[in-house]
């Protein structure tokens, strides 16, 4: 095995992805090695400071899901380490884990985005949800999805068809955090496009088409084998197919996002694709999407994952060289 | 053109294996076992008390002197030295019984396995306390048996409840095949089932025909008084007993047993041949030669003392913390069964506690039609007291921020609607059973 680079790669974590989280830590250690990069899992622990302040490796990469994992916060840790991360920077992870903010700036990129709602738990407590919630209802008059502002999973997201449900809904949300957003039900071919940029930009990979039997793609659809049918590429014409990749390149690139993301459309029958939420840390198991879309289209995902750790590295290379490059003009 | 389901073996399932799914709270529970979270979900019992240099040396004269039978095949029923040790714990519950009488299986959990499967059909009526054992139920469930909850108080399960439910699924055309309780602190109540009671309930069931299924793992772990004598002593024909090691010696050894009428044990003991040809005979020379030569009275008497301590600290904290909750006080075992505030709904807030690093068993895996949101179970068997205490602090929070919630929306929530059937999936595995 070449070590020419060591790979630290962050799975575990105390989300319900645990389990998920640590079988993405194996399939990228394993890929690694298969690339002859030098790799090894570590369980993300309350020590964890002092094991990557020991081990110095070359680049770290993190595959943690949910809060801690996904919202930046460890990531800036990582940043203040001084060390090359496999992923988006903190400021662009914390971006895209705040669904609102990031719909707000892929819809200005003429993305179409669901309209929708952000509620604070202060603010209905402060006005009087009996007060604001008729306000919501006659915006959103139809069917709405209501579900935490932030939150990498599907847990405490609702579809409400029926308008009395509302408030239980958005209470399930709330639970999970401080906000939650009620979003006009889209309905449609539901879609996940894979992201990657290994040092030449960001390209995308076919589309996957998730049609799960109970209709849901909810926690069982996604991790009860079986439960759901994937089509790679999504059963969907050419045009469209190629809108979905262009979209999810474009923001990809407006968020400033790094290395490797997911982001999840729906599809109307009109063709229309509708922007939901995207992910910066998508799952690598052997069944998840990202590196199913990799492998049906062509790529070896040994290769990929080796690229996408050297481009870690030549990229904070050249970030620490351009900020060298500043400090002596600035002083 | 067909796409792909990740699993070629997808139309091959059995009907059985319909609830078999991956689900959000179970994967809580895999968080659960981590160091950064106070678990008074686990039903592990401590390990801490155990004489573990005279476990080691059983261990190497297991393997040094006995390889010969000790690593070989042995008998479906169990290894006779096992079963002759058996027979004398089974004295401390009052019970005379032959070797003969005895089936060691692979914790008693395997037990109830081999029971249920040589007595139900799909569609039995099987009749249980409420709430009751998670994992009787998941294996009730497996087995297509249609379980029905009886009303339970503090002295056990009512002998007019058990009447009016027979009577019930009789008129239903439907046939009753046992009664099945724990009748010492129990799981997840702590409520020990009264002598007068586990007479009043036996006397019903003969009356009604209906086989008692007396699932006792923690007999000897009363705090204050001997334990109440086991059911069977009353009527062995007429009740089937499950003993465990895994709370009084070590769960990893996988070692249980059934006391049973004679035919009855017949039909186990070929159901345990057709399932695992025989129980590990190394577990059952261990857990033997620790029975025969050591002082395993003396163990279990530090462990009622230990568990007492954990106990207290626990109900200490509930009471102090909670004030609020309603909880049992269990005279012993591993539990207690909390009524949260108005309108808190457990299975919900279960992600909020694990992110607020504590965990329990939601009350809706005690039952089987959807009751018991509004309870959890606690275990303070395995956290020490300042843990146990913390535990109690996080839990708290959680509570009050989801009351605050609660509040916000007050009347814009409408009635309380009652949960669907919980999944197999959304019961908890088994270090947390």
């Amino acid at each position: 095995m070449s070590a020419d680079l060591d790979v630290l790669v962050l799975a575990g974590g105390l989300s319900a992805e645990r389990e998920v989280s640590l079988a993405s830590g194996r399939r990228v250690v394993a890929a690694l090695h298969e690339a002859g990069v030098h790799a090894v899992a570590v369980d993300a622990g309350s020590d964890l400071v002092a094991v990557l302040d020991d081990r110095r490796p070359d680049v770290v990469w993190p595959v943690l899901h949910g809060a801690g994992g996904e919202d930046g916060s460890l990531l800036q840790v990582l940043e203040l380490l001084g060390l090359p991360v496999v992923g988006s920077s903190a400021t662009a992870a914390r971006l895209a884990w705040d669904k609102t903010s990031a719909a707000a700036v892929v819809a200005r990129t003429g993305v179409n985005v669901p309209a929708s709602i952000t509620l604070s738990h202060s603010v209905l407590r402060d006005l009087g949800a009996d007060a604001v919630l008729p306000l919501v209802v006659r915006t959103l008059p139809g069917p709405v999805v209501v579900k935490p502002v932030h939150g990498g999973s599907s847990l405490g997201v609702t579809v409400v068809t029926d308008q009395d449900q509302l408030p239980r809904a958005m209470m399930a949300a709330l639970g999970h955090d401080e906000a939650c957003r009620v979003e006009r039900l889209v309905v449609g071919v539901e879609v996940a496009v894979g992201v990657v940029d290994d040092g030449a930009g960001p390209r995308a990979l076919p589309p996957v088409e998730i049609a799960p039997d109970s209709g849901s793609y909810d926690y069982e659809s996604r991790y009860t084998a079986g439960a759901t049918e994937f089509h790679c590429p999504a059963r969907l014409p050419g045009g469209v197919l190629d809108r979905l990749m262009a979209e999810s390149v474009g923001v990809h690139r407006e968020l400033g996002l790094a290395s490797l993301s997911r982001s999840d459309w729906i599809v109307t029958p009109d063709g229309t694709p509708w922007f939901l939420e995207v992910n910066t840390s998508p799952g690598l198991t052997g069944t998840s999407l990202l590196p199913q879309a990799a492998v049906a289209g062509g790529e070896a995902l040994a290769a990929l994952y080796r690229h996408l750790a050297h481009a870690a590295l030549d990229r904070t290379r050249s970030t620490a060289a351009a900020m060298f490059h500043v400090e002596p003009s600035s002083a | 053109m067909p796409g792909t389901r990740l699993d070629r073996w997808h139309g091959s399932y059995s009907r059985r294996a319909v609830g078999m799914t991956a689900s959000e709270i179970r994967a809580l529970f895999a968080v659960a076992s981590r160091p950064e979270v106070v678990s008074l979900a686990g039903g592990m019992p401590t390990l801490d008390a155990l004489p573990l240099g005279e476990v080691a040396e059983i261990v190497r004269r297991c393997a040094a002197e006995q390889a010969d039978t000790a690593l070989q095949y042995g008998s479906g029923q169990g290894d006779s030295l096992a079963r002759e040790q058996i027979v004398d714990v089974m004295t401390t519950v009052g019970v005379t019984c032959d070797p003969d009488d005895v089936v060691v299986t692979t914790g008693s959990q395997h037990a109830l396995d081999l029971l249920v499967r040589i007595l139900v059909d799909p569609g039995d009526v099987v009749l249980v306390e409420s709430p009751s054992y998670v994992g009787a139920l998941g294996v009730l469930r497996s087995y297509e048996a249609d379980v029905r909850h009886v009303e339970t108080g503090p002295h056990g399960a009512e002998p007019a409840a058990v009447a009016a439910a027979v009577a019930l699924a009789r008129s239903q055309g439907k046939v009753v095949k046992a009664l099945y309780v724990v009748p010492h602190h129990q799981n997840p109540s702590g409520a020990t089932t009264t002598a007068a009671r586990r007479g009043e309930l036996l006397e019903q069931c003969r009356r009604d025909g209906v086989l008692v299924i007396e699932d006792d793992p923690y007999a000897l772990l009363g705090f204050d008084a001997e334990p109440v004598a086991a059911i069977t002593s009353l009527d062995p024909d007429g009740v089937v007993y499950l003993g465990s090691f895994s709370k009084t010696f070590a769960p990893g050894l996988r070692v249980g047993w059934a006391v049973a009428p004679p035919a009855i044990r017949a039909k186990l003991v070929l159901a345990a041949e057709v399932s695992v040809l025989c129980p590990s005979m190394f577990s059952q020379r261990v857990v033997a030669t620790y029975l025969a030569g050591s002082d395993w009275r003396a163990h279990v008497k530090v462990l009622r003392g230990t568990y007492r301590e954990r106990r207290d600290a626990l109900l200490d904290a509930l009471g102090q913390q909670m004030p609020e909750a309603r909880f049992t006080r269990p005279d012993g075992g591993f539990f207690t069964w909390v009524r949260l505030p108005e309108g808190i709904d457990a299975a919900a807030m279960l992600p909020r506690a694990i992110a607020a690093r504590v965990a329990y068993v939601p009350g809706t895996a005690f039952y089987s039609d959807g009751r018991g949101g509004d309870h959890v179970r606690l275990s303070f068997c395995f956290p020490t007291p300042e843990r146990l205490v913390e535990g109690v602090r996080r839990l708290t929070a959680v509570v009050t921020a989801e009351q605050d919630l609660r509040a916000t929306f007050g009347d814009t929530l409408g009635p309380d609607r009652p949960r669907g059937h919980p999944a197999d999936a959304d019961r908890p595995a088994t270090d947390t059973a």
